[in-house]
């Protein structure tokens, strides 16, 4: 089945091509559209589960590539420098044989010998030079490895739970085929993305879902905040996108190829750069490095995430929490190699990852719309998946990345589910108690709250935990343990702030019952609104989430006059974003009777609920297929179905200079073994792959020190040495502590929200200048505004003036002068050249006209004298000498 | 004796009646044509000047003649180029003083003189 993934990403473009491209022509309806799409993922899916199915027993631990066996192969953009070279090679040649005549001639010329006798020299042969990167051959095929069959899975199988939902949440919208196109497209990207077998697909994929990103945020196109946060994203990841670019330029021009397989194999070859060193792999790093920072939303590059909300939900679930914003991540483990070379390079993306972790966190706290404090928490929790990369722990890094795709996508469609329930009410100090009203809903979300919180034994805990714990136990730098407090303050916050999300929306009091303001979730127009300055009518009702529900639609004054005209009791005191969703038939029938004309929410239909219940299921056993080792014995069990063991043939072990964890003894055994035992099958062997790991002897500590030089104080060998040298017991004191820490969030965010409301308040009160830092978002919008998008704006302007002042100046100055100079020759032409011939004409009429005019009398008799007169000239003229000679003969 | 006589004076000058030179046409003809553009020229009536062209033709005829005669004379029994085309001169003429006389005479209901002086239209 391996051989056909081939198809995996060619059925979501097929999908997209025919809603794309037919959906408007022929009217496709919804269920029609639908089908095509949510087909094309499901079987997209079956497919890549019975690829990874096979791949995973008969494969595995190699790399399978589709030109390898010919199963999918296509020379993308062939090397057309095998002619150059030979060109090379016969420019040397000449160049040799010239500089041998030269050589000769001046032999010959020093010893004076005469013409004709033989000189022998020798020349060096002047050597080829080949350029490395002079026969890059890039194809197109697919690669299935263990990084890329994980992510592969997260996309297709996450992509369809999302795709189901999207059906039940875009419903009634105009764009429905141009919906579910984009995100077909965005599919076929993000597969090529992590299917790709080198570096120029990567970029496909990578500019790919980069265009689906900023089609999809800007999707409602009709609203300016889309549009602007749709260019936002795209020119913030072109900053990225081009410290990508630059590092696959390196790539190619070092390695000579974008093959991941030779790539890594070549880079593993390299020495390794510690801090203070400063090489090729480290300009490569940091190339990559930026990259991911832009698509990943990472500090600097951060700030279009939490604006890409302004996409439809479902988007954001999709390419904002589990799939395109861990394309960094899947390019930081792709290239382990090239980072664990550079151990500047791996301490930058642990200190970015963990700053990020906790500042967005930070801002999480404070922000009032539910999407964007998820999309911070998406931040935040990226952060720690780089910090995971940072500190060497990749494999944990991409299951963060899984874990995080399940509990994120349910909470983001949790969020989508509360906001169609809401009718498109983002601002969560309008909800509250919604538990009762949607209990599905709720009960998932739940499930997604403890995940993400890190609560024993779901998901988010297992890969956070690891996450802290390989951040504490860290080698290759120094001072692991201070991001190891950086990111467990951050998981505090986490759950702090989900906490107070949960209580917000589902539990307490039904506010929006009580809160007369509107719809919008704007600070300026609610505070106008409550001193009465602002009448509450949806004039920009496009500031939430929401489908467009055609021209029929009721919203706003028209909305109101029309529900006075037939007296409906909520006319009086309508909410403005009160747009009646005709098509639910899930709707209560007391709709619009509720004394305070408010909407009562519902549960979301089958098509949204499902989705979110399978994610739920996900979120709470996701992460047993990387159980810590601190449960199972100090083993990682389970053998290939673990993630650790599963993901350890693509990391690179910098100890032994080899991919995989074994150990130098464990390495040469292996080799032992499969010499003796015939032929490769060995290695397919379970036993063989579960030698035993590093992290299982729990004295001794037998695994080789990493080569980075010596990293000082490490806290959980510290840790360790206290509790009497055990690892497992070190472990597990890192897991009473996150697990104190997630229990401390949760408690305070229950306290702060539920049992003392007035807290909240009280706190934002005397911590004010930090709660305005926080909920401002640091202000760095503003930053950025300043530093980068008013000094561009400053240079374009400059350049204008110059455009402007300068060049159109000196091109309308030339025009001046040429007009100048044109009337100057008119002038010149108009009087002296006209002038002579007119003067000419002039002159000639007044001397030959009484001449002529005299001679045309009219007379016929006249006209005939001259003409005899001309006859007898003419006869005189011949025959005059014949004439005058017969004459005077004569005589 | 009749040679004798054809080498007297007389009988050179009989002789020359009896088969007149040539040049003594061509002088003939050379005085009609004279005369014919004299008329031409000097005289006011358009008839007067019509026969003046008439003159001139026949001074052409005359010429034609002469010299289809002086061919044949001299051998050439088939020159009757000249004569024919005299023939064809006098046809010509005949439509033309047909045509002429009707102008004149269209001429003289417009403008009541055909005298040439008068009739200075070509200055226009």
């Amino acid at each position: 089945m391996h051989r056909y993934i081939w198809l995996v990403p060619l059925l979501p473009l097929v999908g997209a091509a025919i809603n794309g491209l037919l959906g408007r022509k022929f009217r496709f309806s919804e269920r029609l559209v639908s089908a095509v799409a949510v087909g094309s993922v499901a079987l997209a899916f079956l497919i890549s589960v019975a690829a990874v199915v096979n791949y995973g027993t008969t494969i595995w631990p190699k790399t399978y590539v589709t030109s390898d066996d010919g199963a999918f192969k296509y020379t993308w953009i062939p090397g057309g420098a095998t002619e150059i070279t030979e060109g090379l090679q016969e420019r040397a040649e000449g160049e040799t044989t010239k500089k041998a005549s030269d050589e000769a001639g001046r032999v010959a010329r020093e010893r004076g010998t005469k013409p004709g006798e033989a000189v022998v020299v020798g020349v060096t042969h002047a050597p080829v030079r080949r350029g490395q990167g002079s026969v890059l051959d890039v194809e197109w095929s697919y690669q299935l490895d263990p990084l890329s069959s994980v992510f592969m899975l997260i996309v297709t199988g996450v992509g369809l739970c999302i795709f189901v939902f999207a059906t039940g949440y875009m419903h009634g919208d105009r764009g429905f085929y141009r919906f579910f196109s984009y995100l077909g497209l965005f599919m076929f990207s993000m597969l090529i993305l992590v299917m790709g077998s080198n570096f120029m697909m990567m970029f496909v994929g990578w500019e790919g879902v980069g265009l689906c990103s900023y089609l999809l945020i800007g999707y409602y196109f009709d609203r300016k905040e889309a549009g602007d946060a749709s260019r936002k994203a795209f020119i913030t990841n072109r900053v990225g996108d081009f410290g990508f670019a630059l590092a696959v330029f390196g790539v190619i021009a070092t390695f000579g190829t974008t093959q991941y397989t030779s790539v890594m194999s070549q880079a593993s070859a390299f020495p390794i750069e510690i801090i203070g060193q400063w090489g090729i792999m480290s300009w490569i790093a940091l190339g990559l490095f930026v990259g991911a920072c832009g698509k990943s939303a990472q500090i600097p590059l951060y700030v279009w995430l939490p604006d890409a909300m302004a996409g439809p939900t479902p988007v954001s679930a999709l390419i904002h929490a589990a799939t395109m914003v861990t394309a960094g991540l899947y390019m930081l483990t792709r290239t382990n190699v090239i980072f664990q070379h550079s151990q500047a390079m791996m301490l930058v993306v642990a200190i970015i990852g963990a700053l990020t972790a906790l500042f967005a966190a930070t801002i999480g706290i404070t922000q009032n719309d539910i999407k964007k404090v998820l999309a911070y928490s998406t931040v935040s929790q990226l952060g720690f998946m780089f910090l995971a990369c940072g500190v060497g722990a990749f494999v944990i890094g991409i299951f963060h990345v899984m874990t995080h795709a399940f509990f994120k996508a349910l909470m983001f469609l949790g969020a989508g589910s509360v906001i169609h329930a809401m009718h498109h009410e983002q601002d969560m100090r309008r909800m509250g108690g919604l538990r009762k009203y949607m209990p599905k809903t709720y009960w998932t979300f739940f499930a997604g709250w403890l995940a993400i919180c890190g609560v024993i034994p779901f998901a988010g805990f297992w890969s956070k935990d690891e996450i802290l714990w390989n951040a504490a136990s860290t080698e290759y730098f120094h001072s692991g343990w201070l991001l190891w407090l950086i990111a467990t303050i951050a998981a505090t916050c986490t759950a702090f702030y989900m906490t107070r999300l949960m209580a917000l929306t589902f539990w307490g009091r039904e506010r929006f019952l009580e809160v007369r303001a509107g719809g919008q979730a704007d600070e300026a127009h609610a505070a106008a609104y409550d001193e009465g300055k602002a009448v509450h009518v949806a004039i920009d009702p496009s500031v939430a989430d929401r489908p467009h529900h055609g021209p029929e639609e009721r919203v706003g004054v028209a909305h109101v006059l029309e529900a006075e005209a037939v007296g409906e009791a909520e006319a009086t005191d309508t909410r403005g974003h009160d747009v009646h969703d005709h098509h639910d038939p899930h709707e209560p029938a007391g709709h619009g009777q509720h004394p305070h004309g408010s909407v009562v929410p519902h549960e979301s239909p089958p098509s949204m609920w499902v989705p979110l219940a399978v994610l739920a299921v996900l979120a709470t056993v996701g992460g047993f297929v990387g159980i810590s080792p601190a449960f199972a014995g100090g083993q990682h069990v389970g053998g290939r179905l673990n993630i650790v063991n599963w993901l350890d043939p693509v990391i690179w072990n910098p100890a032994t200079g080899r991919f995989g964890k074994e150990t130098s003894a464990e390495v040469t055994a292996l080799e032992e073994r499969n010499k003796s035992v015939a032929g490769r099958e060995a290695v397919r062997q379970e036993g063989s792959r579960e030698a035993p790991l590093p992290t299982e002897s729990g004295e001794g500590h037998a695994e080789p020190p990493l080569p980075y030089g010596d990293t000082g104080f490490n806290l959980a060998h510290a840790v360790q040495g206290v509790l009497g040298g055990s690892h497992a017991a070190a472990e597990w004191f890192f897991i009473v502590v996150s697990l104190l820490a997630a229990g401390l969030g949760m408690g305070l965010g229950y306290l702060f929200y539920i049992r003392k409301p007035e807290l909240p308040d009280l706190w934002a009160a005397r911590l004010s200048s930090l709660y305005r830092a926080s909920f401002n978002k640091y202000w760095i919008d503003e930053l950025y505004g300043a530093l980068f998008t008013r000094r561009t704006m400053d240079a374009a302007r400059a350049v204008n003036a110059v455009d402007s002042k300068g060049i159109d100046g000196a091109v309308n100055g030339a025009a001046w002068l040429t007009r100048q100079l044109s009337r100057f020759t008119g002038a010149t032409d108009r009087l002296v050249v006209d002038g002579a011939v007119n003067g000419v004409a002039g002159f000639i009429k007044l001397l030959m006209s009484p001449l002529l005019r005299a001679a045309q009398t009219g007379v016929a008799a006249n006209y005939a004298l001259v003409m005899i007169l001309g006859l007898v000239a003419a006869v005189g003229l011949y025959f005059g000498k014949d004439i005058l000679a017969a004459i005077t003969g004569a005589r | 004796m009749i040679l004798l006589w054809q080498d007297s004076a007389l009988g050179r000058m009989s002789e020359g009646i009896q088969h007149p030179d040539l040049s003594k046409f061509l002088v003939i003809g050379a005085l009609l044509f004279s005369i014919g553009v004299a008329g031409v020229l000097v005289r006011r009536n358009i008839i007067v000047i019509f026969m003046s062209i008439e003159l001139i033709l026949n001074a052409a005829n005359l010429n034609f003649i002469a010299f289809s005669r002086y061919l044949q004379e001299t051998g050439n029994v088939n020159a009757v180029a000249g004569q024919v085309f005299t023939v064809f001169i006098i046809v010509v003429a005949a439509a033309e003083a047909a045509i002429g006389l009707g102008l004149v005479i269209a001429l003289y209901r417009n403008r009541g003189t055909v005298f040439v002086d008068k009739i200075d239209l070509l200055k226009w």
